[in-house]
């Protein structure tokens, strides 16, 4: 079972539907008992960074075990960039620090925010890729992007005028700043490698 | 955030960056009691189906994007919309933005939990510009759609006023005026649409799209007017939309969302396909 975080913020069923969708059995939670008993972790998020780290409030330490533990935990847009250490979004605030590096606006000679299917180059290492091929459109709405600074991270690009992190893989720490549930075929075969993964 | 407005030598506004970002192609989907209607400058509307059967179509056929508007918007609506909303969310695996009466942060918020990706709104916006602000602040401009209603201003040539109330008030706001202010408020895309050509598959106003998509760093959907393939092209080359709206001509089976998107990468237009 995977247990999706359940912390108050916008569109965490989208997820669960997706997962459903795939045939993978999630719960949507922040019962600690649960999250234990949970083969993988995921982190939604549509919101402000700082409202989705309060909104996490007690949650944030469940993660940052589990992550310590082993345990497959999948970020999604600002979930992904809760992973971090910093963001900057509406005044300075801290993330979960699983992955070092911090949040930034993308910079204001770009379209802000970065809304639509962009291209993601696929590096054939990352586990979350498998069976996709060297690259696929997959579905970006956010405006804050995360500035990798973690040796040990590796990192898929999107373009957009830079090279914007499309995703991350930090041993068992896993972040999309797509929405893989929200990009259609694609994104569902995300969800599933990363289903494989919390099984294997 | 200021809104940033940047000039070249010429004192002609700068295009926006884009860099592989395809241009979305959004069927919308206008629902009454439960029906997807379709009419010609918002009047005469005639049946397109059912919402959730007609959103997993075009789901899997390869739309980029679903909107879906509630068109009678009253109190009375508003469950049958959120019901609508999460049924839509458990058939449909690309991003749908709902509109229709919203007025509160707390419909936003109830909207984006049953599995929407974004809001729409449009007179409560007007009415309360605040509303643009706090709804970003607490979701992210990403999930604030600001829709805008455009009709040609009688007395001012080529200006547009916003009207508001489906259409059916005019005000004295001019639309290009709004369209800044609502991305300074935090609107993270503008949904606009043309009363005039909206239903008369006679194109799109792309001075309208132009004058907007010119004043605005924000991505703006043009909507109003499609009836030909050569109408969406020319929404995103003379109008400077990011991306097209249509409903009677796919709703009515004229195009697949396949031939549209194939036309517009056969004329050079990055898609996703």
């Amino acid at each position: 079972m995977i247990a999706v975080i359940d912390y108050n913020v916008g569109n965490v069923q989208s997820v669960c539907n997706a997962l459903h969708h795939i045939g993978c059995e999630a719960e949507l939670s922040r019962d600690p008992a649960r999250i234990e008993r949970a083969s993988g972790l995921i982190l939604p998020g549509v919101a402000a960074f700082g409202y989705a780290m309060e909104a996490l409030g007690s949650a944030a330490e469940l993660v940052q075990r589990a992550a310590a533990t082993g345990k497959p935990i999948l970020g999604i847009c600002v979930g992904h960039q809760l992973l971090f250490e910093r963001s900057c979004e509406y005044g300075p605030h801290q993330g979960l620090g699983l992955v070092r590096g911090t949040v930034a606006p993308i910079p204001p000679q770009q379209t802000v925010p970065h809304m639509g299917w962009n291209l993601v180059e696929l590096p054939q290492d990352m586990g979350l890729f498998s069976g996709l091929g060297p690259a696929k459109h997959f579905y970006f709405a956010h405006s804050f992007h995360v500035q990798v600074q973690d040796p040990q991270a590796k990192v898929a690009y999107t373009d957009y005028g830079f090279p914007l992190t499309a995703s991350i893989q930090k041993a068992n720490i896993y972040g999309v700043q797509f929405h893989p549930e929200k990009s259609g075929e694609q994104g569902l075969q995300v969800l599933r490698n990363f289903q494989a993964i919390c099984e294997g | 955030m200021p809104a940033r407005r940047k000039g070249n030598h010429r004192g002609l506004p700068l295009r926006k960056v884009r860099f592989m970002l395809t241009k979305r192609v959004i069927p919308c989907l206008d629902v009454k009691d439960n029906r997807v209607v379709k009419g010609v400058n918002f009047l005469n509307l005639r049946d397109a189906g059912d919402p959730v059967e007609l959103g997993a179509r075009y789901s899997d056929t390869g739309a980029d994007e679903l909107v879906f508007l509630d068109i009678t918007a009253t109190i009375r609506s508003r469950k049958t919309i959120v019901d609508m909303v999460k049924r839509v969310a458990e058939n449909v695996f690309i991003p749908f933005t709902v509109g229709g009466g919203i007025r509160t942060i707390e419909q936003i918020d109830e909207l984006l939990r049953s599995g929407a990706e974004k809001a729409s709104v449009n007179t409560a916006a007007v009415r309360n510009p605040n509303l643009l602000a706090e709804a970003a602040k607490r979701f992210g401009n990403q999930c604030v759609v600001l829709a805008i209603d455009a009709r040609r201003s009688k007395s001012r040539p080529g200006h547009w006023q916003v009207c508001v109330k489906a259409g059916s008030e005019p005000t004295d706001i001019d639309v290009v005026e709004w369209a800044v202010r609502g991305e300074q408020l935090g609107a993270g895309e503008i949904l606009l649409t043309s009363m005039d050509a909206d239903g008369t598959l006679a194109g799109y106003d792309n001075e309208l799209n132009r004058a907007v998509s010119d004043a605005v760093n924000i991505p703006v959907i043009a909507s109003g007017g499609a009836g030909t393939l050569g109408h969406l092209y020319d929404a995103v080359v003379v109008g400077g939309a990011d991306a097209v709206l249509m409903a009677s001509i796919t709703h009515f089976g004229n195009y697949t969302i396949r031939q549209i998107k194939e036309h517009l990468r056969d004329r050079g237009l990055p898609m996703n396909l």
